[in-house]
């Protein structure tokens, strides 16, 4: 039972916070936020920038370090239980939306989070490409739906 | 022309995986942003959840408040704000919302949290839309010869 007392909401909320500020910080600082760099790393037979490997590096560098230690433990330090995704097979939806992602994020260099920093950096085009976004996924939660309804 | 930032782009790395480190250690969850967005769009899960996805939000755009003012670098050199250029940004957005929602995941989602767990999943999910990432970046730019 995740823990409910004060003190305990507000490091949750506070810690969940501070991991957006640092995530923000870090996309600003790694060149995800620039479109230009983007396709400048995607864009392999041109102008190459392989700056945008460094930053896959350095993520998860650091991150399978957390997730060894998440492994060994039963419990977060606020008493929640690890969400694990469950194992599953490769499957045709996990290609095609890769596949569609990909696509999008090489006609507009802006992968989810970088597009909703921009978004509130102010920048007009982020803004743009966040409002199409939540309508792709508003999209694709009714076809969901649809196919949920239908195998029921 | 972009040129090579190793050092920047290791440093601001460590500082996303440190950010999803935090998630999962506090928190349990894999920091995926398009899930994160996704789910809260869906009203989903507990009022818990929806308070930790909702102060991640507030965090990451606090960020970029923040950058807009000490560091504007990290947002320059925006894209055409011609029709067709705002077309485009338009439907790439719709393209990248449809497919990591149907894909289960981006590049925080699958390329750093799910790599770093080893998943399958999520290393078919990141090679896949690397190369068509990478394929499309061909067409538009060598193939129809649009400079972007």
């Amino acid at each position: 039972m995740m823990k409910t007392d004060s003190r305990s909401v507000l490091i949750a909320i506070l810690s969940a916070a501070a991991a957006g500020v640092l995530f923000g910080v870090g996309l600003g600082i790694s060149g995800m936020s620039r479109p230009t760099k983007v396709l400048a790393f995607l864009d392999v037979t041109g102008a190459w920038d392989p700056s945008l490997a460094f930053v896959m590096m350095g993520a998860i560098g650091v991150h399978c370090l957390a997730v060894v230690v998440a492994k060994r433990r039963e419990r977060t330090p606020l008493g929640g239980i690890f969400h694990w995704p469950k194992p599953a097979a490769v499957d045709k939806p996990l290609l095609v939306g890769a596949a569609l992602f990909g696509v999008g994020w090489g006609l507009g260099g802006l992968c989810p989070g970088p597009a909703l920093l921009g978004a509130a950096s102010g920048s007009a085009a982020s803004i743009l490409f966040v409002v199409a976004m939540v309508a792709g996924m508003l999209v694709r939660h009714a076809s969901a739906r649809r196919e949920a309804a239908r195998s029921s | 022309m972009e040129t090579f930032t190793p050092i920047s782009s290791l440093v601001g790395g460590s500082l996303i995986g440190l950010a999803a480190s935090v998630l999962l250690l506090f928190h349990g969850r894999v920091a995926g942003i398009a899930g994160i967005l996704g789910e809260t769009l869906r009203g989903d899960g507990t009022r818990g959840e929806g308070v930790f996805r909702a102060a991640f939000l507030v965090g990451l755009a606090a960020a970029g408040l923040t950058l807009r003012v000490v560091y504007p670098a990290a947002f320059a050199a925006a894209g055409s704000s011609s029709a067709a250029g705002l077309a485009l940004v338009a439907g790439a957005g719709v393209l990248v919302g449809y497919g990591t929602r149907l894909g289960s995941g981006c590049t925080s989602g699958h390329g750093v949290c799910g790599i770093s767990r080893l998943s399958k999943r999520s290393i078919a999910a990141t090679l896949t839309f690397m190369a068509a990432g990478g394929a499309t970046v061909f067409v538009v730019r060598h193939v129809l010869g649009v400079a972007r």
